[in-house]
């Protein structure tokens, strides 16, 4: 009679000290927010995607016409239409996909491309958008929409003083990183005390202007594709 | 359980007698860095309110079922829970103060005044208790972060809420919107808040002890 006492006492003992009985508020509370964020995000996450993809949708004049004549473009009234859609480029099997705002003038000439684009940084990925001529042949601008670079020092490629060199060059010879002044025409400085966000950067448009060249150039000239 | 201090007081004390910036001298991350315009610290006291309530009220209406050595899991997981709402709605209704606000809205997680709240007040109390303290606390973190704000708002931009106060001649102290600037409105500050505190614990009669 005591054993079975004891031995039913024993048991409440472990159910007690076992890592469910501790824990069950925990794990209800956490099923439970989790739940409800999983709603919050249900509503709110096409919103807040819509409100990025716009941000980005806005620089597209300035990216390729730079920040002034795309003011005075769209004052005339000569702004242009953005057509953003996805492009699937397949790498070794790896898909990558790339959103792009494909610009053209009112008139139906072409403007130009922007994409967003993105990789690693020194800290965390870095979001920039990438302005190319209709050819591909070079770049118009750059903006950097996200970064966690290491403030006072990584963090300003964000600066027009330093994204203003890619203004203009030419994309065939890759862009390459210097230390030590820029002399050839495909080099970019990089930003004192800054080296791997500035090549981080340098490598993203590389990267992603050869990945766009073999599948852009291969769609009819813009504006008549759609 | 009877010398709880009632929700009327506890409603008092987070306005004035322990304002959570100017007393406790809590959560001092954000108030610096969010204090450089009116209206990211206003959206920031609007966030704090919002998980300030949301935690205190949550925890108060579970604080017979914590286990005391897992009540900061708990602390944390509410409030880590309504700061992500708080971050995922600032980011569909209010893009460009989220971008601004960066990652400070989704540390309020870490913010102690909160965690603190949770711990003095909500898991003691009633519900009614915990709301009050949850609004008083956080009106007195929107007033201070208000004061601080102004201060630096009007003295860096001669704006305040994005209209203009100052005279176009006024020189835009650059620094008081910078990190520096600050400190040194938070120090200025805190320190007449306690010159003022002092004062009146000298010349007052000394009927309130000291907590």
């Amino acid at each position: 009679m005591t054993q079975t006492q004891n031995g039913k006492a024993e048991k409440a003992r472990r159910f007690q000290n076992s890592h469910l009985a501790q824990a069950w508020l925990c794990i209800v509370l956490a099923l439970f927010f989790g739940g409800a964020l999983a709603a919050v995000e249900a509503n709110l996450g096409p919103i807040i995607a819509a409100n990025k993809l716009n941000e980005s949708k806005a620089r597209v004049p300035e990216l390729l016409l730079g920040a002034e004549s795309g003011a005075q473009k769209a004052d005339q009234g000569q702004a242009m239409t953005v057509t953003p859609r996805t492009v699937e480029i397949d790498k070794k099997g790896i898909k990558k996909f790339y959103t792009v705002f494909e610009a053209s003038y009112a008139d139906g000439r072409p403007a130009g491309w922007v994409t967003k684009v993105g990789g690693q940084g020194y800290a965390d990925r870095i979001e920039l958008l990438l302005g190319l001529t209709p050819d591909l042949e070079r770049i118009t601008g750059l903006f950097i929409l996200d970064q966690k670079e290491t403030p006072g020092l990584g963090n300003k490629i964000v600066e027009p003083k330093w994204r203003d060199q890619f203004k203009q060059k030419a994309t065939h010879p890759g862009l390459k990183v210097v230390k030590t002044g820029a002399q050839n025409s495909n080099e970019i400085d990089a930003v004192t005390g800054a080296t791997i966000s500035s090549r981080s950067v340098v490598n993203i448009v590389n990267e992603s202007v050869a990945d766009l060249k073999k599948k852009l150039s291969t769609v009819p000239e813009s504006g008549k594709d759609k | 359980m009877a010398d709880q201090p009632t929700a009327f007081e506890r409603f008092i004390q987070g306005i004035l007698p322990e304002n959570p910036v100017y007393r406790q001298v809590l959560g001092m991350c954000p108030v610096l860095a969010i204090s450089n315009s009116m209206k990211s610290a206003m959206t920031m006291a609007g966030a704090v309110l919002f998980v300030l309530l949301g935690a205190n009220v949550v925890t108060s209406l579970i604080r017979n079922l914590l286990k005391p050595h897992l009540r900061i899991v708990v602390f944390t997981l509410t409030i880590a829970a309504f700061v992500t709402i708080a971050d995922r709605f600032l980011a569909a209704y209010m893009y460009q103060m989220s971008k601004a606000l960066g990652p400070y809205i989704p540390l309020i997680i870490v913010n102690c005044i909160i965690i603190c709240r949770c711990e003095v007040c909500a898991s003691k109390q009633s519900v009614y208790v915990a709301a009050a303290d949850a609004v008083g606390q956080s009106i007195g973190y929107a007033l201070a972060l208000a004061s601080i704000a102004s201060v630096r708002e009007i003295l860096g931009t001669g704006m305040f809420f994005g209209t203009r106060v100052l005279p176009t001649a006024w020189p835009n102290l650059a620094v008081m919107i910078l990190p520096p600037g600050a400190f040194i409105a938070l120090g200025l500050l805190l320190a007449s808040a306690n010159w003022i505190q002092n004062r009146k614990a000298k010349s007052g009669p000394k009927a309130k002890p000291a907590h």
